[in-house]
């Protein structure tokens, strides 16, 4: 098995528990003691209140399409050439928050603006977990 | 809100061939570009006080250009760490240190090995940290990425399409026909825009700006100075620099941004309009930040040249056609004049108040429009002759 070469989340003090929770296949928001806002991606201050008072809570994992992309271009190429095209996209989680992620499963052309979509976690490396998401199964 | 209505001027520009493989120093490019800005000028490199640049990417700081040219008294030698939003915010910043006595005669430029040198986007580093690492890891990590994202939810929200983007392509192309310093000149067609490789869907290699060597430069003056000096001043008029809630860690990161329909040209443009006391309908040029075709559309609705939501069909009636109501990027824009950072704009707006632009001179023109920026934060000025 070739190395995973593609660019890896360094986790900061801010950022492990998220990534923890991915390892867990667990898709953590973190939201605010103060106000309840929640925020992504993770920060040591409620934008809202300023409160640094906060916790992380299990998002349902569905949400719908914001936008999206489709790469053809592979760039670096040596990295991203076996892959494309492939699917970027922003999505809004029911909790209120937008993260960026990639569609799989799904045909590029069929995807549409505010299709409603559902996580999917994928083990990169021993040590990262990389939230994905895929056509919602729901009826 | 920037209040320093005509009282300061453009008195001198200077530019270096554009090409994609300079064979020169960044520095090199630099200085000759702020010797011809002040040789335009008629001003002394003793009087010269003030040299200001941005330098996100591919730069020389202020201060090695000073001691490139032996510049004496370079009292005021600061570098903006700016991007696409930093070509009009360094000349205003000029024009407030010259108000707040810092110096009187600023050369502001910007320079790079943009294609031969330091590529955009080039020396990847694989440890995706800060807001970076939820970016990186799902492989949405160039500028034409970022931009395609929010082109897309314009075309979900209002139904743009890329008929439309063509005819940006097709009428900034057609502009730099008339421009001997473009870097590409053929006209193209819409069958050559929409058989153009795919690049990043909904983005082909023609929604794409150039990737250049060079450099320009500015001379800014107090006004009744450059009434004295060489060249007919190009009074700054307006000016505007900002962006709205949630303007992100970096220039990628617009995750938190509200609306990726409307970009910072909403969030300045009551600021920029109303420092100048003009309003759209004055602008006879706009020279406007075009690293992508989209962005222009998300431009003209911000500032105010349509509605929102109509910039598509704005462009495809026309309207920006160098001899239509608003003449936009003569030049031929970054997509084919060249990739100066946005700073070539700002010497395209010059020469078309001085009315020395030749063969695409947009006749009698007394207003330009320059802008500086596609995403979250950004800078523009008005000029006027």
């Amino acid at each position: 098995m070739t190395p995973y070469n593609k660019p890896v989340p360094v986790e900061d003090p801010d950022s492990a528990p998220f990534w923890a929770g991915c390892r867990e296949q667990k898709l953590l928001v973190q939201h605010c003691l103060e106000c309840r806002t929640p925020r992504y991606p993770a920060r040591p201050y409620c934008h809202q209140c300023q409160s640094t008072h906060y916790e992380w809570r299990a998002s349902s994992g569905r949400g719908s399409v914001y936008s999206w992309i489709v790469v053809h271009h592979p760039v670096p190429k040596e990295i991203y050439a076996g892959d494309v095209p492939y699917v970027v996209a922003l999505i809004d989680l029911e909790e209120g928050v937008r993260m960026a992620s990639n569609i799989i499963g799904c045909d590029p052309d069929a995807i549409s603006g505010g299709m409603p979509v559902e996580v999917q976690f994928e083990q990169v490396t021993t040590a990262v977990t990389l939230p994905q998401f895929r056509p919602s199964t729901a009826a | 809100m920037w209040n320093l209505r005509d009282k300061y001027a453009i008195a001198g520009i200077g530019q270096t061939e554009y090409s994609r493989a300079s064979g020169r120093t960044v520095l090199d490019l630099a200085s000759e570009a702020c010797l011809k800005a002040a040789q335009d000028a008629g001003v002394a490199l003793a009087d010269i006080d003030g040299i200001i640049s941005f330098n996100f990417n591919d730069s020389v700081p202020a201060i090695a250009v000073a001691s490139s040219l032996g510049i004496p008294h370079a009292m005021h030698a600061v570098d903006y760490a700016a991007g696409g939003n930093g070509a009009n915010l360094i000349v205003l910043a000029a024009t407030a240190a010259i108000e707040a006595g810092l110096a009187k005669n600023v050369l502001v430029y910007r320079a790079m090995n943009g294609r031969s040198g330091f590529r955009l986007g080039g020396g990847r580093d694989m440890n995706a940290r800060g807001v970076t690492q939820y970016t990186a890891p799902f492989g949405w990590i160039t500028y034409p990425q970022a931009m395609a994202m929010w082109c897309r939810r314009h075309m979900i929200k209002y139904g743009t399409t890329q008929d439309q983007l063509a005819e940006v392509a097709i009428t900034f192309r057609e502009n730099a026909g008339l421009n001997e310093a473009a870097m590409l000149r053929a006209p193209i067609t819409r069958d050559d825009y929409f058989n153009s490789r795919m690049i990043v869907d909904p983005f082909r290699v023609l929604d794409i700006c150039l990737e250049s060597d060079g450099a320009c430069a500015v001379l800014v003056t107090d006004s009744a100075r450059a009434r004295d000096l060489r060249q007919k001043p190009v009074y700054i008029t307006g000016g505007a620099y900002g962006g709205g809630l949630h303007q992100g860690d970096d220039l990628f990161d617009a995750l938190r941004w509200p609306d990726h329909t409307r970009n910072y040209a909403a969030s300045i443009a009551d600021d920029l309009w109303k420092s100048a006391g003009l309003r759209p309908s004055d602008v006879d040029v706009a020279e406007i930040y075009d690293c992508f075709t989209y962005s222009i559309i998300m431009q003209l609705e911000g500032f105010g040249f349509c509605a929102e939501g109509e910039g598509g069909p704005f462009v495809k009636d026309g309207h920006i056609k160098r001899t239509s109501s608003l003449p936009t990027n003569t030049h031929g824009g970054l997509l084919s004049e060249a990739y100066i950072h946005g700073f070539n704009h700002v010497l395209e707006a010059v020469r078309q108040l001085r009315h020395t632009a030749g063969a695409r001179q947009v006749p009698d023109a007394e207003v330009a429009l320059t802008t500086a920026g596609a995403m979250t934060c950004g800078s523009a000025m008005l000029l006027r002759n």
